[in-house]
């Protein structure tokens, strides 16, 4: 008779107990959250030299149209703004700028381009609001201590480098090797990371380090420098556009080099093709995205579900474009991101669950690689598996590699 | 002394492209007075129409002077209707209006076509010509047809009645009126003829740099330094300018230790400085002398 | 009941004529009380990006000034003012960051640097004319991220990475962020810039200068020295968009090559043929439309934002060819002759 008097009181206690679980049922919000939408921000170059990844852009508001048609993350919309910053970087800081202060967004997510990244980088840890999965490979965006608020995504071009440096001491240690690269922070990251991978032999091994500028119409003269050299090797580091007319001159002037292709350019419909499948054959790259053209990946989940949202939701845009391939990847993790959050949806927390990921596989990742993080590691994807191009389509070839994770 | 040899061809072929486009230039120098700067976006998407027409299974010398026959029609349409209304207008309002121009066309062709690369046919093919990689049979042929594009300018200009009228019109309207030249048919003309010219200049150089939008930016700062270098009233100097900016470009970028690739922009721009400072009127331009 | 609704209206219309002319000798007193009035409490009033964005709009009417200064008075078309605002900007950058300099003292500093590249620029400009002369100009203004790029300067310029600095505080503990400070001290500078600009271009020297711009062999029949004025306004010139370089570093906390481009110098361009060739006030109305028309064209289209901000570039210099300046001066005439 006496238990009912604390059946009551028990149970309310119970309730209380159960509810006020350690993964807050209360919510929290910062600027950009509230119960039924989730702001986030982005800056991308829609205009100006460096528009073809604007793509990327699209394609990623597209996803979230997806996501946002299925439910939301959480019950939430995503308000996805994105503006031109035009590959400048006082604009980028404008955007930035505007997007926090004025859209009150809760993060900026794929801010793409090295200069537009780096001029915001002080100002968004300053302001302590995620810069989070920037849209650049270079190495110098996993640095927790120094900017905690600033996240890369794809695997950083110094890690990339090393396995192309240990490919070449392995396979052609006696090799002369020339590099073609873009004169800017990109080009030279890559450079650094090759010279870092090959140690004390680079300076043995490196016959010719040949830089073009984005402004020069052609790399056809310093293609012929670089045979001129000497190089039985070819790093290239180069931007679609150059590297097809670098892989076309070396093909029109006879030379034959082992030919490594930076992954920036290894888009087949994008650059193989214009520069010539049969001129293009045997080079090597490296990759972390299936290739959605190639007819392995035919009855893959992964590319199905790629090309049913590409029909439904971005039906103007094209499925064989690598810049969408990728967009869509970064997007599914940034959903993976939010949905960690729950209702705790503070810039904090978004920085804690983006430094959470737990071996991570999206439906276009290669079978092995996941992303990864944790509090001192803020670089998620570090793998990359080598692949040769048949003359028809790249051929994976080896294990999944994890260069080393930059650092410097 | 290969390598001198190798660049010195390299150089004739880049310098094809930068003569190419230098001669479109003079071309709307000399019947506009002006300088174009949205000359490289006009022929960029005139490049961008044959494209779509090879596309569309139009065979390709058809393609091309179908594109001829719209740039021209373009040319002409844009003169008569976006320029027409500030004929009077300083100099300057006309200039901001090029740049407009520039931006819309520009805009327009990325929206239309996107920004991937896209790969132009040449009708010379990329066999090579005097020996293994010395030159390929495409530079060649761009060569060829820039020099024939030369000669039939200056037989026009020189020898026939509307070459004269419209030299007459941009050299002085107002006597040219009074002999009864329609100044304005000229000067719509001119337009017409130059995005014409232009547009042989893009069809011949997206195969060698691909074709996107911002094909031409860069080109078209090179076929500045070519115009001015030989001379913005002769046709002749002109392609014989851009030959000698490509050639210095190549040498510069390969035999100037250390900075020499990082540099070659600048060395383009440099001799546009100097040209204009000791010679303004060009290697081979006449001076134009201003009464007062 | 027509009959008497038209003269009202016309006698509306004649009252604010007359207010115009007899107040107009006062304009100037009044054009700045106005803008005092609007300007100064900004800061508390509207968000910190907006803030923000009036700063660099006042950065860029300084830097349009300055190339009003040469092309606007006095007839020298240039096309590469990019690379003087690139120079002030490094010049602020690497003694702030390098050498510790107070944010101050890099104006000054940068305006000498810059005064003297115009200068040696403007000689060999000398010879040149308008067309040749924009050639020119383009050529320096393309060149310049290259030349910020070399090897050999990455020590200094940062190279490709750009230079990050911050932004200053307040001084005297007064209670404004950064943001409201800065604001306060461009407005400052560029009140003392624009009257320094309108006395120069009164005096007999600003005469001499728009001599040489309407016609320069008679100018120098009558005297004038017209290697001096024309390398010296270069060089003022450059000045002007030099310190307008240095306090837009500082304002955007960022530098490098890629933020001074060519498509830069056609912005300056583009905002002084819309504020008005020849007008000092113009310039804040060019650099307004250069500031927040791509962003409302972004806002239109996406797509097409470059296509947008054409079309309206093209349909406001059909409508005001002498720019905003011109208009106002048509208005003004307008009302003028209206009350008489």
């Amino acid at each position: 008779m006496h238990m009912h008097k604390y059946l009551i009181p028990a149970m309310v206690l119970g309730m209380a107990i159960g509810t006020a679980g350690p993964s807050a049922a209360q919510k929290k919000y910062d600027p950009g959250a509230t119960d039924t939408e989730i702001k986030v921000g982005n800056i991308n170059p829609y205009s100006g030299p460096a528009s073809a990844y604007g793509t990327i852009g699209k394609t990623i508001d597209a996803f979230f149209k997806k996501v946002n048609a299925e439910g939301g993350v959480n019950g939430r919309k995503i308000n996805f703004i994105s503006y031109d910053d035009g590959y400048s970087p006082p604009k980028a800081v404008e955007q930035a700028r505007k997007l926090v202060e004025s859209d009150e967004v809760l993060l900026i997510f794929q801010s793409l381009g090295t200069p537009s990244n780096t001029a915001i980088q002080k100002y968004m840890n300053a302001k302590q609001v995620p810069q989070l999965f920037v849209a650049t490979g270079a190495t110098k965006w996993g640095d927790p201590k120094n900017f905690p608020w600033t996240m890369g995504w794809q695997p950083s071009y110094q890690s990339e480098s090393h396995i192309y440096a240990q490919y070449i001491l392995k396979n052609h240690p006696n090799g002369k090797i020339g590099i073609l690269y873009q004169n800017d922070d990109y080009g030279k990251d890559y450079v650094k990371g090759l010279k870092d991978g090959l140690g004390d032999k680079a300076k043995s091994m490196i016959v010719a380090e040949v830089p073009y500028e984005v402004a020069d119409p052609t790399v056809d003269s310093q293609i012929i420098n670089l045979k001129a050299s000497g190089a039985d090797i070819f790093f290239n580091v180069t931007t679609p556009k150059f590297a097809a007319q670098a892989i076309k001159k070396a093909a029109e002037i006879g030379w034959k080099p082992v030919h490594i292709l930076n992954q920036v350019s290894s888009s087949l419909v994008s650059v193989l093709k214009p520069a010539g499948l049969e001129n293009s054959k045997g080079i090597l790259s490296t990759g972390y995205l299936k290739d959605v053209t190639d007819p392995q990946w035919k009855n893959d989940v992964g590319v199905k579900n790629f090309f049913a949202f590409m029909d439904k939701y971005f039906p103007e845009g094209d499925k064989t474009n690598a810049l969408s391939a990728y967009g869509y990847s970064v997007g599914q993790t940034m959903v993976q991101v939010l949905k960690q959050c729950g209702d705790n949806l503070t810039r904090e927390n978004v920085m804690k669950q983006a430094a959470n990921l737990k071996d991570l596989q999206q439906d276009l990742f290669l079978p092995g690689i996941k992303a990864n993080t944790s509090a001192t590691d803020f670089y998620p994807l570090d793998q990359n598996q080598m692949m040769k191009f048949t003359g028809e389509r790249w051929e994976y070839f080896g294990p999944v590699l994890t260069g080393a994770t930059g650092g410097s | 002394m290969e390598l001198f040899l190798h660049q010195v061809l390299a150089g004739i072929a880049t310098g094809g492209i930068y003569a190419c486009m230098a001669l479109a230039i003079v071309m709307i120098y000399q019947a506009i007075d002006h300088l174009n700067f949205a000359q490289g976006e006009m022929a960029m998407f005139s490049t961008f129409i044959a494209w779509q027409l090879i596309q569309w299974e139009v065979p390709y010398w058809a393609a091309f002077f179908i594109t001829l026959a719209v740039s021209f029609a373009g040319g002409y349409l844009i003169e008569r209707i976006i320029m027409k209304p500030i004929h009077n207008a300083p100099i300057l309002s006309h200039v901001a209006l090029f740049i407009a121009l520039f931006a819309v066309i520009n805009s327009l062709a990325g929206f239309i076509w996107e920004y991937q690369i896209k790969s132009f046919p040449s009708p010379f093919g990329t066999h090579s010509v005097l020996g293994e990689g010395l030159i390929s049979a495409h530079d060649a042929g761009m060569t060829g047809v820039t020099v024939t594009l030369l000669v039939f300018l200056f037989l026009f200009f020189r020898y026939t009645r509307i070459g004269l009228a419209m030299r007459a019109a941009a050299a002085n309207p107002e006597s040219a009126r009074l002999v009864g030249i329609r100044v304005e048919w000229m000067l719509a003309l001119g337009w017409g003829m130059a995005a014409s010219i232009g547009a042989v200049a893009g069809m011949l150089i997206a195969p060698v740099v691909f074709l996107e939008p911002n094909m031409m930016a860069s080109i078209l700062l090179y076929g500045f330094a070519g115009a001015v270098v030989g001379g913005l009233t002769s046709p002749g100097g002109a392609v014989i300018g851009g030959v000698l900016v490509g050639i210095i470009e190549n040498l510069a970028g390969t035999f100037i230790p250390y900075v020499g690739s990082e540099l070659k922009l600048s060395i383009a721009l440099a001799l546009i400085v100097f040209v204009l400072t000791v010679k303004p009127s060009g290697l081979f331009g006449r001076s134009v002398v201003h009464r007062v | 009941m027509a009959m008497k609704t038209r003269s009202a209206f016309t006698d509306l219309i004649a009252f604010f004529g007359a207010l115009a002319v007899a107040l107009a000798p006062y304009r100037r007193w009044l054009i700045l009380g106005l803008v005092l009035l609007i300007v100064l409490p900004m800061p508390f009033v509207v968000k910190n990006f907006f803030v923000f964005q009036l700063t660099l709009a006042m950065v860029y009417a300084i830097a349009i000034l300055g190339l009003n200064l040469l092309t606007g008075f006095n007839g020298q078309f240039s096309l590469g003012h990019s690379a003087f605002y690139a120079i002030g900007a490094y010049t602020a950058a690497i003694l702030m960051d390098q050498y510790d300099v107070a944010y101050y003292w890099t104006l000054p500093i940068a305006g000498i640097i810059c005064f003297v590249a115009g200068f040696l620029f403007g000689l060999p400009a000398l010879r040149l004319e308008g067309i040749y002369l924009a050639l020119a100009t383009f050529a320096l203004a393309v060149a310049m991220p290259q030349i910020l790029k070399l090897s050999p300067f990455e020590h200094w310029t940062g190279g490709v990475q750009g230079i990050v600095i911050l932004k200053p505080n307040a001084p005297f503990g007064l209670p404004l962020n950064p943001d409201q400070w800065l604001y306060y001290f461009t407005f400052a500078v560029m009140l003392a810039l624009f009257l320094c600009a309108y006395n120069l271009v009164s005096s007999r020297t600003g005469r001499a200068i728009k001599a040489i711009r309407d016609n320069s062999i008679a100018a120098k029949a009558m005297g004038v020295n017209l290697s001096l004025y024309k390398s010296l306004t270069f060089g003022v010139s450059a000045l002007y968009t030099g310190v307008a370089g240095a306090l837009g570093g500082i304002v955007v906390q960022f530098v490098a090559p890629d933020s001074f481009t060519f498509a830069l110098s056609v912005a300056l361009f583009v905002g002084l043929v819309v504020g008005g060739v020849g007008s000092i006030a113009g310039a804040l109305f060019g650099a307004w439309f250069v500031l927040f028309v791509p962003n409302i064209a972004e806002h239109v289209s996406k797509g097409l934002a470059g296509a947008v901000y054409g079309i309206m570039l093209i349909l406001l210099i059909y409508l005001m060819p002498s720019g905003l300046a011109g208009l106002v001066r048509l208005v003004v005439m307008r009302f003028a002759r209206a009350s008489r």
